[in-house]
């Protein structure tokens, strides 16, 4: 999942690009540009979930090497 | 208004700018301090020896290669030819500062721009530093600077200067007048919090941080007087960091020196007012800590935006600082199981964003210059920084700690990072207590 947060967190970077390179509008461009930043975001959401499981993990292992 | 513009500097405004290149070492002094104060009292010799060791490969680093990608404002560097535009990914110059002309007495403005960045790289390196303490081992710090002093910070550093592909937007593609950062709020406040977020998220918490039932445990920073001594150490260093970055970078008048440090005063006061009261509001009492997280909020905020806006206006984005500080440490912490003990990712990070996107709403622009496209340049710079710079961040970070391991062994947190790296304590005369934060 980590992974792939990354590479939506890079694909929403060049969605930005391209649309700055293809669109001629500025009310357009925003709009991709907007688009690509949400993207990005949910590239950042999937990443965080990924460290927030991690996190937990490794207090609960902690957890059962006290109780040990 | 784009950093290394050829306009030539006068020789009242070289003196001027130097003289203020000298105090602003003293922000990062008060971030070091805040991050020894913030972090806890078995650690704190390391943490500071760690700030110093942290800001010495910076400037080494910086000054052999990384100088090199991040070139000098004025010369062009490695373009790719996309759409008919060039876009000036990075720089090429000698190495060792071979091709800042630092030996050419006719040019001003070359020098200042080296120190400027030379001093900038160092306070980026220690952000994340803060973020890392009590589990964040000294030479795997040292390794990580090196790509951020080495790599990172340059290429953001380039971008957003001279003829870097951000800083050209409004050049080539109408854009406002391109990315502005008037005194480095992306290259070194916004990169530094997105290096502290990678740093939190590889180290991983700190032992007994969030148990596995119930809510995180506090870990309150051992030292608050250190925090608050730092924050008024880092209000002079920024005051002469935001007005020299305003001569040096965007060619300002002498006149409006004084209007910058003005309303870089103005941001710090504003949101850390907005901290107390909500603090305040939330909790009961005003929390210190929070408080000085707010303040430097304040700070983190005008350096993209204290040179180009009206004093409302910094009053009004150091406000929005102050508010939305204390509310995301929380949410980090309690809703994200961040353990980011200085709060680097919210305070230089997010609000370093703001500060980015504030200067496209409220900057002043030049006549005929539309706040739209502006708005979409800065826009466009945030974008790049969390879509290509952070993941890229992320990688060479992961990568390192493959060779060389960020998180200390369970021993070395328990004696705590002084005993363990240092073999002695900050406070040899304190009687050690036992683990109070640990269920």
């Amino acid at each position: 999942m980590k992974l792939a947060g990354f590479f939506l967190s890079v694909a929403g970077f060049f969605l930005t690009v391209a649309a700055l390179v293809l669109l001629p509008s500025l009310g357009e461009r925003f709009a991709f540009v907007i688009c690509g930043i949400l993207v990005e975001c949910g590239g950042l959401g999937m990443v965080t979930r990924s460290h927030v499981e991690a996190a937990r993990r490794m207090q609960s292992r902690e957890g059962r090497e006290t109780l040990r | 208004m784009t950093g290394g513009s050829g306009a030539t500097l006068s020789e009242t405004a070289y003196g001027l700018a130097f003289g203020l290149l000298l105090l602003t070492p003293l922000a990062i002094a008060g971030v070091a301090l805040m991050n020894t104060g913030l972090g806890r009292s078995r650690s704190a010799a390391q943490s500071l020896l760690g700030s110093l060791l942290i800001v010495a490969v910076a400037v080494l680093v910086f000054c052999v290669f990384g100088s090199s990608f991040a070139g000098f404002g004025s010369h062009a560097g490695a373009s790719l030819m996309i759409a008919g535009k060039a876009w000036d990914w990075v720089g090429h110059e000698p190495i060792l500062l071979g091709g800042a002309g630092l030996q050419d007495p006719t040019t001003l403005r070359a020098p200042l721009m080296v120190l400027l960045q030379v001093l900038s790289v160092g306070l980026a390196a220690i952000i994340p530093w803060g973020s890392g303490a009590d589990r964040w081992r000294t030479p795997a710090a040292c390794i990580a600077t090196v790509a951020t002093a080495g790599v990172l910070f340059p290429l953001v550093a380039h971008w957003v200067t001279g003829a870097g592909w951000l800083a050209q937007l409004g050049a080539n593609f109408g854009l406002g007048v391109g990315f502005l950062d008037a005194g480095s709020g992306a290259s070194v406040q916004v990169l530094g919090g997105l290096t502290a977020l990678c740093v939190v998220w590889i180290a991983g918490p700190r032992r007994g941080k969030f148990p596995k039932s119930g809510v995180s445990t506090a870990i309150p920073g051992h030292h608050v007087i250190f925090v608050l001594l730092g924050c008024l150490l880092a209000l002079a260093g920024w005051l002469a960091w935001n007005a020299a970055s305003a001569l040096i970078f965007l060619s300002a008048p002498l006149s409006t020196v004084a209007g910058t440090a003005l309303n870089t005063l103005l941001s710090a006061s504003a949101a850390v007012l907005a901290t107390f009261f909500i603090t305040r509001a939330r909790f009961g009492k005003p929390d210190a800590s929070l408080c000085a997280n707010g303040w430097l909020a304040g700070l983190v905020v005008s350096s993209a935006a204290g040179a180009l806006v009206s004093p409302g206006a910094a009053i009004f984005i150091g406000c929005v600082a102050g508010v939305i500080t204390p509310v995301l440490v929380e949410v980090l912490e309690l809703g994200l199981s961040l353990d980011d003990p200085s709060g680097g990712v919210a305070v230089h990070g997010v609000v370093g964003i703001w500060g980015l996107l504030a200067v496209g709403l409220f900057g002043r622009l030049p006549a005929g210059v539309g706040r739209a496209g502006q708005v979409l340049a800065q826009t466009i710079g945030i974008s790049a920084l969390i879509g290509l710079v952070f993941p890229l961040t992320y990688l060479l970070f992961w990568l390192l700690d493959k060779r060389v391991a960020f998180r200390v062994d369970r021993d070395g947190e328990r004696l705590g990072m002084d005993l363990h790296e240092l073999g002695g304590g900050a406070y040899p005369e304190f009687v050690v207590h036992r683990d109070e934060f640990q269920r």
